[in-house]
């Protein structure tokens, strides 16, 4: 349970992990964010990630997307090379259009939601399968309300974004982020911005994602959450990874001081 | 400690207070009345307004034409100058420092100079480029015209002003793209939606609520501005009022006469800008209908 193996059992040996990162590095300027991460996440998997501010989580998430270009290292989502096409040991870099298409089976929610105030629910939920993966409007609009009454907010749908709560926008976001039927869904601290009161409602709606088989992984400070649906935890401290394993594990016996000292602060 | 069920006995009797007094505000009212009272009088008695004889050229063929030259004017001058302000505005902001430079040079020069010496050169054009030519830069030409020729004084007077309210414009644009959250953005590539898809469905759209007022102004000014076409020289509305005046020698009516006629004008803008505000305020906070615009025309609420 120190660094990196995951007890995940290898009946589906075939299929490549779902991410896999090797000796990922980043700066910004001077200052090194992620200093050398090695993981793995398999299909399926629930990977919540903990550490304290600044400690590269968030950034980390971000490199997986290609929202931030790693410096180093090699990073894959379902065996494809983010970012980069590799050829005859030479790296290049892929066009616009080759990242977009790379981005549109790996869901987001942000920290701040960023839905789109200008649309409604609805519309949020509709923009992306039809002007990007130009789908029939009809069959989006469908699945559309579908999404939003699987998330609680089937009376909410013509609202705009103004109008709703934290938690139903986060909620809306995640809905947004399904519709593109992604195959790995990243959070980015999703109830950070929330008032207590509703944080509840958002890790429901994640809980029952992660119950119905979706591949996650989930920047938090939930602990609770961690514990309870993840099925493995990585602490993060100084752009490295401190310490991973089993979260009831890692939460009740901790390896190492630094998780224990971060622990003690949170628990 | 019940809470429900002594209502009707718990609410004590209405408020009705003596209100406070305002002699202050009395007195402003009626030194306003007495100076509206003076000016209709002005207006009533005055014969230098002459007002038949602004009845009499108010729908007459010449300015009916200079009315129309200048709306076509007004339309022509925005239209080309927003669509040059978006590419100037996304050059100024592009990673390539040369596109960059060149913007900011031609925003130099356009907005440091006045609008009506541009206006001016316009109207010289000829002998400042003397001859106009497609082919090879610094090489042969293929074909050549004389500039007098191909660009008349109303297409003078157009550009003159394109050129112009493009440099405008493009600081409108980019105050509205940057007034975004850039998360809006990112969410936006997270969907895998493109940079081209990003900007006109996400960024520019709510851009439009920072850009529109702005514009509306602009366009208001651009109504008034065409006047210094006279500089090219080009038939607008002023300056078929001075060619009327030039005759009769009527100068305060058909001025006035003039007046009216952006007044009317301007006014149809005002009620447009509201509208179009109106429209992309859609989704901020939940009053946002009805904000602002049109208590501009009722003369500011408030009491």
């Amino acid at each position: 349970m120190t660094v990196d193996k995951t007890t995940v059992t290898d009946s589906k040996a075939e299929r490549p992990p779902m991410v896999k990162a090797e000796q990922v590095h980043k700066s910004f300027g001077h200052l090194e964010v992620l200093k050398g991460i090695d993981l793995e996440v398999q299909p399926g998997e629930v990977m919540c990630m903990i550490g304290p501010s600044g400690s590269g989580k968030s950034t980390f998430l971000r490199c997986i997307n290609h929202l931030e270009k790693i410096d180093a290292g090699r990073l894959w989502v379902d065996g494809h090379l983010v970012g980069y096409r590799e050829k005859g040991g030479k790296l290049y870099e892929l066009r616009d259009r080759e990242v977009a298409a790379q981005r549109r089976d790996i869901g987001m929610v942000f920290q701040r939601f960023n839905l789109f105030p200008h649309m409604t629910a609805l519309e949020n939920v509709m923009e992306a399968p039809v002007r990007v993966k130009k789908e029939p409007k009809d069959a989006v609009r469908e699945r559309a309300r579908a999404l939003l009454e699987r998330v609680g907010l089937a009376d909410k749908m013509h609202s705009y974004p103004a109008q709703l709560s934290g938690g139903q926008q986060q909620r809306v976001a995640i809905a947004r982020a399904l519709a593109m039927q992604p195959k790995l869904m990243l959070f980015d601290e999703p109830t950070s911005a929330l008032d207590p009161e509703l944080v509840g409602e958002v890790l429901e709606v994640m809980k029952r994602l992660a119950l119905d088989g979706m591949t996650m992984i989930v920047v938090t400070h939930e602990i609770g959450f961690a514990r309870e649906v993840g099925d493995s935890l990585v602490f993060m401290d100084g752009g490295v990874v401190v310490e991973s394993g089993p979260p009831r594990e890692v939460l009740a016996n901790p390896q190492h001081p630094r998780t224990r000292d971060f622990l003690s602060k949170v628990l | 400690m019940t809470v429900n069920g002594d209502v009707e006995k718990g609410r004590p009797e209405a408020i009705r207070a003596v209100p406070v007094r305002h002699p202050g505000r009395w007195a402003g009212a009626a030194v306003v009345l007495v100076l509206a009272a003076m000016f209709v009088h002005f207006l009533l008695y005055n014969p230098a307004f002459n007002w038949s004889e602004q009845w009499k050229y108010l729908f007459s063929e010449p300015v009916l034409k200079g009315v129309r030259n200048t709306i076509w004017l007004t339309v022509a001058a925005m239209a080309g100058g927003i669509a040059l302000g978006v590419v100037l505005a996304l050059m100024r902001m592009s990673p390539n420092p040369l596109l960059k430079g060149a913007a900011f040079v031609y925003l130099w020069f356009f907005r440091g100079t006045p609008l009506y010496t541009q206006l001016l050169i316009w109207g010289a054009i000829g002998a400042l480029i003397p001859t106009i030519g497609i082919g090879i830069p610094f090489g042969p030409e293929l074909h050549t015209w004389q500039t007098q020729k191909l660009i008349n004084v109303a297409l003078a007077a157009a550009l003159g002003l394109i050129l112009n309210e493009a440099a405008y414009m493009a600081e409108i644009v980019r105050a509205g793209i940057l007034s975004v959250d850039p998360g809006q953005q990112e969410a936006a590539s997270a969907l895998g939606m493109s940079r081209m898809q990003t900007m006109r469905r996400i960024v520019l759209p709510q851009a439009m609520r920072v850009i529109v007022p702005p514009t509306g102004n602009e366009t208001i000014s651009m109504l008034k501005n065409t006047s210094l076409v006279a500089a090219v020289p080009y038939a607008e509305l002023t300056f078929t009022a001075q060619t009327i005046y030039a005759s009769t020698y009527q100068i305060i009516p058909m001025l006035i006469m003039a007046c009216l006629w952006y007044l009317f004008l301007s006014t149809l803008l005002m009620i447009g800008q509201y509208y179009l505000e109106r429209h992309f305020s859609r989704g901020v906070g939940n009053s946002g209908r009805g904000r602002g615009g049109l208590r501009a025309l009722r003369g500011g609420g408030g009491q």
